[in-house]
């Protein structure tokens, strides 16, 4: 019965071509729409992600002053001190790595090459906080950190303009005029979520970054990686108590130094393009509606034109239920058709713009079956009003029918 | 060839059939009161001027509409008072149609055509076929199998509804003005086809005509008139057929 069934539908389906076709464009684009939106979505919001990501997964940068900035007038909140950060290392549970980051820039010179670069001086926990991975040597060792001594870990763009492409580790060079050894060269990362250059860099341990280019003892700011097992804001504001308590601040003043939380950055960031994918698909989901309404027009059309032909099939013996089956299938068919058309062409076209769009393509399993079902669904429901319609039409006044 | 027909037992009986279509005062009774026995194996043909009732007649023993009242015996069960879907399925097993307007699908092939009563019996696909294939060799048309009714004559079309109509091999069919739409050469054919089966597939054929040169083919002939039977007469002299 069922069989016999599909099988009217589709020889009525071929029958039409260009109609059918005409009545499932409305699907084939509402589908298209929305799994290209979504797609394209996630794509993005995984860009997102792993762009945060690379900042470091679940890392607290503390920095001096209000909001991102230092703030504009009246005098500048102070920097941190070295003893913050044992501080932090012993009064703070959940906390598995406390980095300092004094910063400095300067040029880096080999043999006749030179390169304008960053120069960060921080300490060995700086690679638990930060996802770096290490192309040859290795990290600072207790008495290099210790000592303050002039060695050098360097990040790939660093590699490529001084020693383009030979093995570096060993070497010598110079930055702002301090002979350096080379122990350790970085992967590179890539660009940052804010358009940097990540591998444009040079680590040095903090103590030689602070005698021999600030000049003082201040640490600009301080990295602290959060246990997994423990909760970011518990942490967050048992750090922030404890600052304020070492930098004096009444209970009535504000902080003067701000925590910027890479999870919840991430978290937010994430979040935002999610919803602007929501309601991308949400207005997609629109046109697919339309698209419903599109088949229920062209199904109604073709009941009343095809009212003889109904009276023929009722007069040589179909039942009420096999009419109302033929164009309920007929039009789950048309549907179903439409569903796969526009998932096709999502396919290919997620597959052209992620690229361009410089989004990692993801294939969602989930929104296609949504949006394939969500098509048969409308087939079923914008089908069953112009199919009850055939199926109750007397088969006398059919027959009559012009 | 058997100039006697086999004429059995009573396959049809309608007992003071009414027809009133409207209600109140444009109530307008199409049938008053019409008592017919067909014999097994019979051809009928069914006459009268438009109005008289006829075609009425025929939609109540073609199951298609019910009588207002009345008795409707159909192989000796009562069928008056049946159910939309089980007239449809009584349609499917025991009669076939032949319309005015031959009422092929458009666009679909002479033997798909034929094969739809069996698509709604839900037969194979291969006794499909077969059974489509004979019937439409029985009408002489098997090798016009692929063609759609545009490509079809008028006589064609009407062969092919025949062939649709004989393909479940009913007990009765029936057959709306076949000639209709026909020119009389077309129609004499026609005619001749429904008396061969009529005679050699034992169908019972019952038709509806206003032209006496077709009811002259037939064995029995009622008259209609302002919703009465107002005479049943013997064809003692129906035309030689040749097989």
């Amino acid at each position: 019965m069922w069989a016999t069934t599909f099988l009217l539908a589709v020889r009525e389906i071929r029958r039409h071509l260009l109609r059918s076709f005409l009545t499932i464009l409305g699907i084939v684009i509402g589908v298209w729409a929305v799994v290209t939106m979504v797609t394209l979505g996630n794509g993005a919001t995984a860009a997102v992600k792993e762009q945060i990501s690379s900042l470091g997964a679940n890392v607290l940068q503390v920095r001096p002053g209000q909001g991102f900035g230092r703030g504009g007038g009246g005098p500048q909140p102070p920097d941190f001190k070295i003893e913050d950060l044992d501080a932090i290392r012993t009064q703070i549970v959940g906390v598995t790595a406390v980095a300092p980051l004094v910063q400095s820039t300067g040029t880096a010179v080999f043999n006749a090459a030179n390169w304008s670069t960053t120069i960060n001086g921080t300490n060995r926990e700086y690679f638990i906080a930060q996802p770096w991975t290490f192309t040859g040597g290795r990290s600072f060792n207790a008495a290099e950190e210790q000592a303050g001594k002039a060695v050098c870990i360097i990040g790939n763009t660093v590699i490529n303009r001084l020693f383009r492409g030979t093995d570096a580790v060993g070497k010598r060079f110079r930055i702002k005029n301090i002979s350096c050894e080379i122990i350790g060269t970085l992967a590179p990362k890539g660009q940052g979520g804010f358009g940097n250059d990540q591998d444009d860099i040079v680590l040095m341990p903090y103590k030689a970054v602070q005698r021999r280019m600030t000049g003082n003892r201040d640490v600009r700011t301080i990295m602290v990686s959060v246990d997994a097992n423990f909760d970011s804001q518990q942490v967050q504001s048992a750090l922030r108590d404890l600052l304020r308590e070492r930098r004096h601040l009444n209970s009535d003043a504000d902080d003067d130094f701000n925590i910027f939380d890479t999870k919840q950055i991430s978290d937010t960031l994430s979040g935002t393009t999610q919803i602007l994918t929501s309601l991308l698909g949400a207005v997609a989901a629109v046109s697919l509606l339309v698209g419903g309404i599109g088949i229920m027009n062209i199904m109604l059309v073709s009941v009343t034109e095809r009212t003889r032909e109904i009276g023929i099939r009722l007069a040589i013996g179909a039942v009420a239920r096999e009419v109302l089956l033929q164009f309920l299938v007929e039009a789950v068919t048309l549907a179903c058709l439409g569903g796969l058309l526009g998932l096709l062409l999502a396919l290919i076209s997620t597959v052209i713009l992620a690229p361009v769009l410089q989004v990692p393509f993801i294939f969602d399993p989930k929104i296609n079956l949504i949006a394939f079902v969500f098509s048969a669904l409308i087939g079923v429901v914008f089908g069953y009003f112009p199919a009850r319609r055939a199926a109750s039409l007397n088969p006398i006044e059919a027959l009559r029918h012009e | 060839m058997p100039s006697d027909i086999a004429i059995g037992d009573t396959l049809i009986s309608l007992r003071g059939i009414t027809k009133v279509f409207g209600e109140g005062a444009t109530a307008f009774a199409a049938l008053k009161g019409v008592d017919i026995d067909i014999q097994r194996g019979d051809f009928v043909a069914v006459m009268g001027p438009s109005g008289s009732g006829k075609s009425t007649t025929m939609n109540i023993l073609g199951c298609l509409d019910v009588p207002t009242e009345g008795q409707f015996l159909f192989r000796g069960h009562h069928v008056e008072n049946l159910e939309r879907d089980q007239r449809a399925l009584l349609r499917r097993r025991y009669l076939g149609f032949v319309f005015q307007g031959f009422n092929l699908l458009a666009r679909t092939t002479a033997l798909e055509n034929v094969e739809l009563p069996l698509v709604y019996r839900g037969e194979e696909k291969a006794a499909r076929r077969a059974a489509a294939m004979a019937a439409l060799d029985k009408v002489g048309l098997a090798d016009w199998w692929d063609h759609t009714p545009a490509e079809l004559s008028g006589g064609q079309q009407q062969r092919v509804a025949i062939a649709r109509a004989i393909v479940t091999s009913p007990d009765v069919l029936l057959a709306d003005e076949p000639t209709g739409n026909l020119d009389t050469e077309r129609s004499i054919e026609i005619m001749e086809l429904l008396t061969d089966l009529n005679r050699n597939a034992g169908i019972t054929v019952l038709m509806v005509t206003h032209e006496s040169e077709m009811a002259a083919f037939a064995h029995t002939i009622i008259h209609f008139r302002d919703g009465l039977v107002e005479k049943i007469t013997e064809n003692a002299k129906r035309p030689e057929v040749k097989a």
